[in-house]
């Protein structure tokens, strides 16, 4: 075994490689996450590489390349990996070095040397470059030379493109032990902090990046996660954001200097205006206002204007809305409602601009949990969350042997039964005398599992029956009363409730009652005593539980077998 | 995992309730899905852990295990693919009026049944292949007109209001109505069902009820044909607009267009409102449930009415039938009254002729009995008391007592023995009360 692939040599760090940017992180002893910041100071380090006489210039620096040397700075490539050119969308890479077909892959045509003479560098070899560099920050600033990574990707990354990626590491020095996906990364990221609660939920994750936007609806079921649904857009993005801004401060700039010419039509002026609309956005997250200023934008003009939060909010409004449509469409495919969501995880960089939040906190009941920085004061940076997910993880897995983690990580091991109906007890409320059901395990649960319930019983104590039953989420919607109308008399008097004319309809989590599993018996319980019970279900369906009253002795105990075995009988 | 507390209580045992051990099982849990967990997190480790636990797994388990696994990402090959046609390829982007939105995208077979979805992926799949910078790469010109007529097409199909007025003048949705001759081939419902799907497709009212077919009930056909014949519809006729002149037109022009723009708009919305009813009309014309229905009406009606005149009929004869009987019964009542009547008469005259009779024989015995004068003549004074006496007696008895006493007085020629049976009989009106005692003169 080499040294490098000998895990008590390895030096693991977490890696986030977007198309926009990248993030480095490691797991301290104290099993916390940090992001680790480049020689630049820059924690979300740009995935762009420029070449100025043969120097490479990497992340922010090479971003600024992008005005005076745009067609020796590669950037937007990371989903070019593993793809053939008939397959790619190179529009990300209109203001950059653009991608050509090279032999079944993709290169980009830049003078990467001191020589004056255009090389084809492919896309896997941008990858290495870009990688080593991570690797090199991260080594400067770990004093250690890091050898390992866990490397996010998105959820529709194909293998030939993990593959492609792998071997791009590889090259760079870099071990990749596993891949994990970036909004499974960032629920991980919210989870291993150590206020964290486990708790069984829905959480989606809404990504909204610079030149993509995902949504992954997620099952987080006794700290294991199953993706139930995604949905990917590459005509909502923060590039489209940044190209709303252009397109205001560009027509600012006509009104005052029309003869000067439009400043979108002028390639140098494009880059500064995209490079500064960019940084307006940022300001913009923190601020309620910002200042645009840009020299020499045009013909010599130097060109300065302010924007307000507002402004900006009327000016993509329809690409938030947007965005919310595809975060609400995920919830439809995966077949949930927004009152089954506990919580919006608002990833990627965009997620730092308060509208973003606001739309979405809009398309959700009250009792989803919007996580992002201008909603809740605890959410984690929505830039890092993939790269501290990543750091977790690599810091969970640098000790296994690489075979082991393969092994483990194959489908053998991931494929999983889940329940289709939640699980759960009858109950009785003031209403309803035929019983209510009470989940205790919620579908989508994998299996095998074990839960427990701790249940009230009658004031007087007694006999109860304990019934175990399928459940199926119900959405009941209540429409609003049609207010009357009211008289003109009492106007002066309720004029401030004018404003929430618009009711809106009620809608609710309730619960039909499936399939009855069993019933059970509990004897003799003193007064106020609360009942136990255990369900524990097999990957085949067959149930064992077990009541008993709590702090009493004995209890019940009882089997439901697995559906086949009673279907073929004897066999 | 923290346990679930559960605060609403469980119900009370009922009575009667008793199992072995005090559980029964009853049902099985519903199957389960297939899906991959992510192989993350610590809590993953720990089920890895168990579930590879002393096992190595064969190259067959690997395999199968994937296959029936949740689908979560979309396949990319899939419904959106369809031939470009090489004339659409050179269309102008000037010209975007006139595409076809969903054919530049590949999806004229969903038209405004594609989905935003199915739009976008449809979009994203054309970028792809005609980016200019592809062309160009591929040593063809700059021509980028085809990628514009793209992002026109999505524009438009992406804008619900903009989809809207182009599904309304989207003629390739049309599904022609059949000739009367194809509809009589026996195609009816299907060929019907296909216009009226179509049509459907301008519904402000959902859901849209379908033609149906033979068996469809009546009160389906008649909703049916109701709902065509008071359509709602949102087709609108903007998009064949003639283009508003720029501001540097005259105002007039400018107005004068709008105007003509709002007359066409108005005239076309008139048309397909006629076209429409005009559709409706002639399907009806043809539908055979409508004559069927007409028909089973006029049986219905037939029937009814055969049934009410028989019924009639029946009650006639019936009333008939009684009243002779009626009558019959009357006759005979009648002839056994006047037979009883005569009966009567006769009774009546034999028992007045006995009567007369009788009293004769009274009388007679009262002479033979010498008029109660004992031996010798009896005087004219006797005879008369004796006679009076008798005449008394027979006033006041009845017939029937009369003719006791006469089969008393028959035969008896005893003057004392008919006297002591004349004065029995006294005694017995006397003490009926019939007689007063001193009423009598020889026979007290
Ligand atoms: N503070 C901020 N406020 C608003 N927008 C921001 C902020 N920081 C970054 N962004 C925007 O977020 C986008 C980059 O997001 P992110 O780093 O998640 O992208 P990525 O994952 O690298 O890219 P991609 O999603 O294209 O692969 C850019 O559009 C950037 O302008
Ligand atoms: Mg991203």
């Amino acid at each position: 075994m080499s040294a490098e692939h000998d895990p008590a040599q390895r030096v693991a760090i977490g890696i986030s490689f977007g198309n926009s940017y990248s993030s480095i992180a490691f797991t301290t002893a104290e099993g916390k996450a940090e992001v680790i910041a480049n020689e630049d100071g820059e924690r979300q380090i740009p995935s762009i590489l420029s070449y100025v006489e043969g120097e490479e210039l990497h992340g922010g620096q090479a971003k600024s390349q992008l005005v005076r040397n745009a067609k020796n700075t590669v950037a937007y490539f990371r989903d070019f990996l593993g793809q053939e050119f008939k397959s790619i969308d190179p529009t990300p890479c209109h203001q950059s070095a653009h991608p050509v077909q090279h032999e079944s892959t993709i290169a980009f045509k830049i003078r990467d040397t001191a020589e004056d003479k255009e090389n084809e560098v492919t896309v896997s070899e941008i990858t290495t470059r870009h990688l080593k560099r991570l690797r090199s920050s991260a080594s400067n600033y770990l004093g250690k030379d890091v050898n390992a990574a866990v490397i996010t990707v998105p959820t529709n990354f194909s293998n030939a493109q993990k593959e492609a990626l792998n071997k791009a590491a590889k090259e760079a020095g870099i071990e990749v032990l596993q891949f994990i996906s970036e909004p499974v990364a960032a629920v991980l990221a919210y989870d291993a902090r150590p206020e964290a609660k486990m708790a069984d939920k829905i959480i989606v994750v809404a990504d909204l990046g610079g030149a993509r936007s995902d949504v992954a609806v997620i099952a987080s079921r006794g700290g294991i996660y199953t993706v139930l649904a995604t949905v990917h857009d590459y005509e909502v993005t923060g590039l489209k954001l940044d190209q709303v801004l252009m397109d205001h401060f560009a027509k600012e700039f006509l009104k005052k200097h029309k003869s000067a010419g439009d400043p979108r039509e002028n390639d140098r002026a494009l880059a500064k205006l995209r490079l500064e609309c960019e940084a307006v956005k940022k300001a913009l997250s923190i601020g309620t206002s910002a200042n645009f200023s840009v020299e020499s934008l045009v013909g010599g003009i130097d060109f300065t204007a302010t924007i307000n939060r507002t402004r900006y909010d009327l000016l993509g409004n329809k690409l938030f809305a947007a965005f919310v449509r595809l975060v609400t469409h995920a919830v439809e495919k995966a077949e949930l409602d927004p009152l089954d969501i506990s919580e919006v995880i608002i990833a990627g960089g965009n997620a730092n601009t308060p509208k973003v939040a606001s739309a979405l906190g809009a398309a959700f009941p009250e009792s989803t949990t919007i996580l992002a920085p201008s909603t809740s004061a605890t959410a984690i940076n929505p830039s890092e969350l993939s790269v501290r997910g990543a750091a977790i993880q690599a810091s969970l897995v640098q000790e296994f042997e690489l075979e082991d983690i393969e092994q483990s990580t194959h489908p053998m091991v991931t494929v999983t039964p889940h329940l289709s109906h939640a699980v759960g007890v009858l109950c009785i409320s003031g209403e309803e005398s035929s019983g209510i059901f009470h989940p205790i395990i919620d579908a989508e649960t994998p299996l095998p599992v074990r839960r427990i319930a701790i249940i009230a019983t009658p004031k007087e104590g007694g006999d109860v029956l304990i019934k175990l039953a399928e459940g199926s989420r119900h959405i009941k919607v209540t429409k609003p009363e049609p207010k009357p109308k009211k008289k003109s008399e009492d106007d002066e008097d309720d004029s401030d409730e004018d404003e929430s004319d618009e009711e809106e309809e009620l809608r609710e989590k309730t619960w039909k009652v499936g399939k009855v599993l069993s019933e059970a018996a509990i004897k003799g319980i003193k007064k106020g005593g609360k009942v136990e019970v255990q369900i524990n279900i097999a990957a085949d369906l067959g149930v064992n539980a077990i009541f008993r009253e709590v702090g009493g002795k004995g209890g019940v105990r009882g089997i439901i077998q697995p559906p086949k075995a009673t279907q073929n009988g004897s066999a | 995992m923290a346990s679930v507390q559960v605060s609403l209580p469980l119900p009370v045992l009922p009575q009667g309730w008793a199992a072995d051990r005090d559980f029964k099982p009853i049902g099985h849990l519903s199957d389960a899905n297939d899906r991959n967990i992510e192989p993350v997190g610590p809590h993953f480790l720990a089920h890895a852990r168990r579930k590879r636990h002393k096992r190595t797994f064969s190259e067959d388990d690997r395999i199968q295990a994937q296959v029936n696994v949740k689908k979560v990402e979309d396949d990319d090959e899939d419904d959106i693919s369809e031939p470009e046609d090489p004339l659409m390829l050179q269309r102008e982007a000037k010209d975007w009026k006139g595409q076809d939105h969903y054919a530049v995208l590949g999806i004229s077979k969903y038209r405004h049944r594609a989905t935003e979805d199915q739009i976008k992926r449809a979009h994203r799949k054309k970028v792809l292949k005609h980016h200019p910078d592809k062309k160009a790469a591929a040593g063809g010109t700059e021509d980028d007109q085809f990628f514009k007529c793209i992002q026109k097409a999505t524009e438009v199909l992406l804008d619900p209001v903009k989809r809207r007025q182009f599904d309304s003048v989207d003629e390739a949705a049309d599904v022609e109505p059949p000739t009367k001759k194809e509809t009589q081939k026996g195609n009816f419902y299907k060929l019907w069902g296909k216009v009226f799907e179509a049509e459907g497709r301008f519904s402000n009212v959902h859901p849209v009820p379908k033609l149906g077919n033979e068996k469809s009930t009546k009160e389906e056909v008649e909703n049916f044909y109701d709902f065509w014949y008071n359509f709602d519809s949102w087709r609108s006729f903007e998009y064949l607009d003639e283009d508003v002149p720029d501001d540097n037109e005259s105002r007039d022009q400018k107005r004068h267009v709008e105007r003509k723009n709002q007359n066409a708009r108005r005239k076309k919305k008139t048309e397909d409102t006629a076209r429409l009813r005009k559709l409706v009309d002639d399907c009806l014309a043809l539908d055979e449930r409508i004559k069927k229905f007409r028909q089973q009406e006029h049986a219905q009606k037939n029937k009814r009415r055969i049934e009410k005149e028989a019924e009639q009929k029946r009650l006639a004869e019936e009333a008939a039938k009684a009243k002779e009987e009626q009558a019959k019964l009357q006759a005979e009542k009648e002839a056994a009254e006047k037979a009883e009547k005569a009966d009567a008469k006769k009774a009546k005259e034999a028992a007045k002729n006995a009567a007369k009779k009788n009293k004769r024989v009274v009388r007679g015995a009262v002479k033979e009995g010498n008029y109660f004068h004992g031996a010798g003549d009896a005087p004219a004074s006797q005879i008369d008391s004796a006679l009076h006496d008798v005449d008394a007696i027979i006033t006041r008895i009845d017939n029937e007592e009369l003719a006791t006493l006469t089969g008393k007085l028959n035969g008896k020629k005893d003057a004392g023995e008919i006297k002591q049976i004349l004065q029995d009989e006294v005694k017995r009106l006397v003490g009926a009360g019939k007689l007063k005692e001193g009423e009598m003169k020889s026979l007290s």
